[in-house]
């Protein structure tokens, strides 16, 4: 395995997930666990925890994590590049053509149907993060809370984050 | 909309590209720095990021509109790959062209990979502490709000009309409940807009 193998695995695994970072995690584990045994499942485990609880996409926390495990400091950043370049290059087609057809009767009809099922996208996804993170009455509290400095103070994402960390660490321990 | 050249020419399309879309001038560093702190503050994936970015890039810096943020965001799901990484290249790229996507995108992942490392190596000592798990399990039910007021604030536009509606609920359920592919949702509302001109003149 050397360090070519890990970018077009990356690639690979950047190429054929939709929907975002937690798409990618059962293409992680096909490909890079079983077909090629380079992780065991225990630090598969691990790797999604770390994915979820540290900073960032996903998909990019865990390319760095299996990469830096496989080949270091090296390791981890080709990994990482791998898993972006095929979001880089679609990206970058799709968003010329946008801008490309932006004055057409037909790229407006498109975008007024895709508007509403971006929200609706985004609606879901609230509903699969609450689903697994709100299980008992603090965790209810705790969204309150962010639901007022969100909706009522107008309080920014960050420093939400941040006091929802500080009060879960107060009222979970 | 672009007004700087007016004089002699008619109307040439390709003049015209530079200045429209509303999109306010963004130098490279603080497009980049601007999608570093995202990428260094959120926790929990590119769908928490969603609404980062849209505050500092449509709401504080007004680079974008609130439609073209949109726009980025629908190609952003039917793009494989990571929400926030595709996002951070549409948008980048609408502002700055190639340079502007390659900044935007070094921002976006350069966090995840300094701390990430930096985590690697002693991830087994700290995840099993008790305050770690404390603290996460406060953030993650802030996580499912601050990505349904994104939801809201960016649904608000957009959703007119009870076609429009009708689309937005529909993708929500064959998501959360059919667990049927983001893309395909996206490809789906794509033919229903352009079949049914559900938006009727509106641009």
């Amino acid at each position: 395995m050397n360090l070519l193998h890990i970018y077009l695995s990356f690639a690979k695994v950047g190429l054929f997930t939709f929907g975002g970072g937690y798409a990618m995690l059962p293409l992680i584990e096909s490909d890079i666990i079983q077909k090629r045994g380079w992780l065991t499942m225990a630090e598969f485990t691990d790797m999604v925890a770390i994915a979820e609880v540290t900073p960032g996409p996903i998909a990019v926390n865990s390319a760095t994590f299996v990469g830096y495990k496989l080949a270091g400091i090296i390791g981890g950043i080709v990994a990482t590049l791998g898993v972006i370049t095929p979001s880089i290059v679609i990206v970058l087609a799709l968003a010329a053509l946008v801008r490309k057809y932006e004055r057409t009767a037909t790229l407006s009809r498109i975008k007024v149907g895709m508007r509403p099922a971006v929200a609706g996208l985004i609606a879901a996804a609230a509903i699969s993060v609450a689903k697994v993170s709100m299980a008992e009455p603090r965790s209810y509290a705790v969204a309150a809370a962010a639901a007022v400095m969100v909706f009522v103070g107008k309080i920014d994402p960050i420093l939400v984050l941040a006091v929802c960390g500080i009060l879960g660490a107060l009222i979970f321990s | 909309m672009d007004s700087r050249q007016v004089s002699g020419m008619t109307c040439c399309e390709k003049e015209t590209d530079n200045g429209d879309g509303g999109s306010k001038s963004a130098s490279l560093w603080d497009m980049f720095w601007t999608f570093f702190r995202i990428g260094a503050f959120t926790i929990g994936g590119g769908y928490v990021m969603v609404p980062l970015i849209q505050k500092d890039v449509v709401d504080r810096k007004g680079w974008v509109t609130k439609d073209e943020f949109i726009d980025a965001l629908a190609i952003a799901q039917t793009a494989p790959g990571p929400i926030a990484v595709n996002t951070s290249v549409y948008v980048g790229y609408a502002l700055r062209g190639f340079a502007g996507a390659a900044a935007s995108v070094a921002g976006c992942i350069i966090p995840s990979i300094i701390i990430i490392l930096m985590i690697a190596s002693v991830f087994d000592r700290i995840s099993s502490l008790d305050v770690v798990q404390a603290i996460f399990s406060g953030i993650r039910p802030a996580v499912a709000v601050l990505i349904a007021s994104a939801a809201i604030k960016l649904g608000k536009p957009v959703i007119r009309s009870a076609g429009e509606l009708a689309i937005a609920a529909a993708a929500a359920i064959m998501v959360s409940l059919l667990h049927i592919s983001p893309a395909l949702v996206v490809v789906i509302a794509a033919l229903a807009g352009l079949l049914t001109g559900i938006g009727g003149d509106s641009r």
